[in-house]
C-alpha cells in the first residue's frame, strides 16, 4: 500500500530522470525548429535572416529526399525481413539438441557486439573489397569478373552489412521465446497427424508473436539512426544511392555547411520518426510488461 | 522444447547448427587471423587461412604509432562513466515506478522509450552547438553527458523490469519491521537488485563503446574513442589490411568478452522483460 509521502518520495525518485530526458530532448528539438526557419550557412553567416518555409520547401522537393526517404524505408524494411527469416530459421534449428550449445550461442551472438565502423570495415575491406577481398579472389578463382559491391550495389551491401549485426539479436530472442514453448502440445499435434509445416504454422508462429513484435519494435529504433555503417563504407554514394535521411541530413550539416536546411531536414525526420513510432507502439505497445 | 530424438539425427542438426555459426563468426574469426599475418600475405589471392608468417608486429605498430592507447582510454572512460552516471538518475526513478507505480507510469514509460526514436542526426546541430559553446565539445565529459542521455531511456527500461520481479512483500515486510526507506534500499533492495543491476551496467557499457554516432560528431582528437578512430581508419587503402584488422580487433576485443559473458542478461534485458 503506497501511502502519501512514499507517493511524493517517487515523484522524487522519477523527477530526476524525466527533467534530463526532457531537456534533451526539448532543447534541440526548439533549436532545430528555429533554424529551421531561418537562412543560416555557415560559409556566408553574414547573410542570415528568416527565410519562412524555403529550407523545407528545397527539402521536399530535392529528388535525392525522395530516394533518402525510399532508401531509409529499404534499409529498415529489408533488415528487418531478412533478420526476423532468418532468426526464426537459425532459432529453429539451434533449439534442438545440439552438441555444443554454449560455444555455439557465442559464436551466433558475436556480431552484435562489434561495433558499427568495425563491422562496415570488416565486410567492405576484407570481404567485399573489389581487388583484395575474398569475395574478388572467388570470382577471379570462378572466372568471373569481381563484383563492385560499393559502386554497384551499394544499398544492398549496407542492408546486408547491417542484417549480420542484427541477425544474432533477432535469432537469440527468437531463441528464448522459443524455449518456452511447451513439448508437450507439439507431441500431441505430432500424433495427430500435423505435418513439420502445419506444426510451425498453427503452433509455432503464433507462440513467436510476441517475440516478433519485440525484434521489430527494438530493431525499428536503432535501424531509423543507421548512420556508422554507411559512413564508413559508401558515404551516401555513389551519388546518393545509399543516402538515407539520416545520412542526407548529415551531409547538407557537414559538407553543405548549410545548417538551415539541415534543420529543416531534422524536422522532417523527426515528423516521420513520429509516425513510424506511433504505429509501432500502438501495436506492439500492448505487448511489453508495463 | 526439449524432445527425444535420436542419435543421428541429434549428428545432422549438430552440424548443420555448427555450420551456421560458424557462417555468422566467420568475419570477425577472418579479421582475427588477418590481423596475425604480414601485409603481403593477408591479400594473397587465393585467401590462406593459415600461413607460415604469423606475426604480432600489427598490433605492436597500431599500438605504438596511431595513439591507440588514448583511444582505448577514452572509449572506457566514456562507456563506464555513461553508465555509471546513468544508474544514478535511473535507479531511483525505476524504483519508484516498480514499486509506488501510479496511473501514468505506463505512459511514461512509453513517452522515455519515445525520446530514443527522435533521430539523433536531426539534432545534432542545436547539441553540436551547444557543446561548443559550453566548451564541452571534444571533452570526455561532454561525451559522457550526451551517452548517457542517449542511453537513460533503455537503462530505466532494463532496471524496471528487473525491479518488478522483487516481490512487494519483502519491502512491505522490511517497512513492518520500522526500516525507512533508505534501510529499504540499502538493506533490502540493493542485495535482490544486484543481479539485475550489474546486467544493465554490462550491457549499457556495450551499448556506448560500441556507439558510433555522436562519438563521431562530437569529438576530434582529444576525446575520440575507439568508435571513431576506426571510423576514420577504414578509408581503402590498399596494403593494410593487417593493420586495419589488428586495430578493429583491438577495439572490438573487450566488449566481445564483456558480450560473451552477459549474453543471457541481453537478451532479457533488451526485450524489457516482454520474451522469457
Amino acid at each position: 500500500m503506497a501511502t502519501h509521502s512514499s507517493r511524493l518520495a517517487a515523484r522524487l525518485m522519477v523527477a530526476p530522470s524525466v527533467v534530463v530526458l526532457f531537456i534533451w530532448m526539448i532543447v534541440p528539438l526548439a533549436m532545430t525548429i528555429y533554424y529551421s526557419f531561418r537562412l543560416y550557412r555557415l560559409i556566408s553567416p553574414e547573410r542570415a535572416g528568416w527565410t519562412g518555409f524555403r529550407n523545407y520547401a528545397w527539402f521536399l522537393n530535392s529528388p535525392e529526399f525522395w530516394q533518402a526517404i525510399s532508401n531509409t524505408l529499404l534499409l529498415v524494411g529489408g533488415v528487418l525481413v531478412i533478420t526476423v527469416i532468418l532468426g526464426t530459421l537459425i532459432a529453429l534449428l539451434i533449439d534442438q539438441p545440439v552438441w555444443g550449445q554454449g560455444p555455439l550461442r557465442i559464436l551466433v551472438i558475436s556480431p552484435f557486439f562489434v561495433m558499427p565502423p568495425v563491422a562496415a570495415s570488416i565486410w567492405e575491406n576484407l570481404f567485399m573489397h573489389p581487388q583484395n577481398g575474398m569475395f574478388a579472389s572467388f570470382a577471379l578463382g570462378l572466372g568471373m569478373k569481381p563484383i563492385l559491391f560499393m559502386e554497384q550495389y551499394p544499398m544492398a551491401s549496407v542492408i546486408f552489412i547491417v542484417a549480420w549485426e542484427w541477425l544474432p539479436f533477432a535469432t537469440l530472442i527468437l531463441l528464448t521465446a522459443l524455449q518456452s514453448l511447451s513439448s508437450e502440445q507439439l507431441e500431441a499435434a505430432e500424433m495427430d497427424g500435423a505435418t513439420a509445416l502445419d506444426r510451425f504454422r498453427y503452433i509455432i508462429l503464433p507462440h513467436l508473436t510476441r517475440a516478433i513484435t519485440v525484434v521489430i519494435l527494438i530493431q525499428t529504433i536503432f535501424l531509423l539512426g543507421i548512420f556508422g555503417e554507411i559512413f564508413t563504407t559508401t558515404q551516401g554514394g555513389p551519388g546518393s544511392a545509399s543516402t538515407t535521411l539520416p545520412y542526407m541530413i548529415f551531409k547538407q550539416a557537414i559538407a553543405a555547411k548549410d545548417i538551415g536546411r539541415a534543420a529543416a531536414g531534422g524536422i522532417i525526420a523527426v515528423i516521420l520518426a513520429n509516425i513510424v513510432a506511433y504505429f509501432l507502439m500502438r501495436g506492439i505497445g500492448r505487448h511489453l510488461d508495463a | 522444447m526439449a524432445r527425444a530424438v535420436s542419435r543421428r539425427h541429434k549428428v545432422v542438426v549438430t552440424l548443420a547448427a555448427w555450420s551456421v555459426a560458424l557462417i555468422i563468426f566467420f568475419p570477425v574469426l577472418w579479421m582475427i587471423l588477418t590481423s596475425f599475418k604480414t601485409e603481403t600475405s593477408a591479400v594473397a589471392s587465393p585467401p590462406q587461412l593459415f600461413t607460415a608468417d604469423w606475426t604480432l608486429e600489427n598490433y605492436a605498430e597500431v599500438w605504438a604509432r596511431s595513439d591507440y592507447p588514448r583511444f582505448f582510454g577514452n572509449s572506457v572512460v566514456i562507456s563506464v562513466g555513461s553508465t555509471l552516471l546513468g544508474l544514478a538518475i535511473a535507479i531511483p526513478a525505476a524504483w519508484a515506478m516498480a514499486f509506488v507505480p501510479g496511473k501514468r507510469t505506463k505512459d511514461l514509460l512509453m513517452w522515455m522509450l519515445s525520446t530514443k526514436m527522435m533521430p539523433a542526426v536531426a539534432v545534432m546541430i542545436p547539441v553540436y552547438l551547444i557543446f561548443l559553446r559550453t566548451g564541452l565539445i571534444d571533452t570526455r565529459i561532454g561525451l559522457v553527458i550526451a551517452l548517457m542521455l542517449m542511453n537513460l531511456p533503455i537503462i530505466i527500461w532494463m532496471l524496471y523490469t528487473y525491479f518488478k520481479e522483487i516481490p512487494a512483500e519483502i519491502l512491505e515486510a522490511a517497512r513492518m519491521d520500522g526500516a525507512g526507506l533508505w534501510g529499504e534500499i540499502v538493506h533490502v533492495l540493493t542485495p535482490m537488485a544486484l543481479p539485475g543491476i550489474a546486467s544493465t551496467m554490462l550491457l549499457n557499457i556495450i551499448l556506448a563503446w560500441n556507439e558510433a554516432f555522436w562519438t563521431i560528431v562530437l569529438t576530434t582528437t582529444n576525446a575520440a574513442p575507439l568508435s571513431a578512430f576506426i571510423a576514420s581508419f577504414s578509408a581503402p587503402q590498399g596494403l593494410f589490411y593487417a593493420k586495419l584488422s589488428a586495430a578493429s580487433a583491438m577495439a572490438i576485443l573487450p566488449i566481445l568478452i564483456l558480450g560473451w559473458f552477459s549474453q543471457k542478461q541481453l537478451v532479457r534485458g533488451l526485450t524489457f522483460g516482454a520474451v522469457k
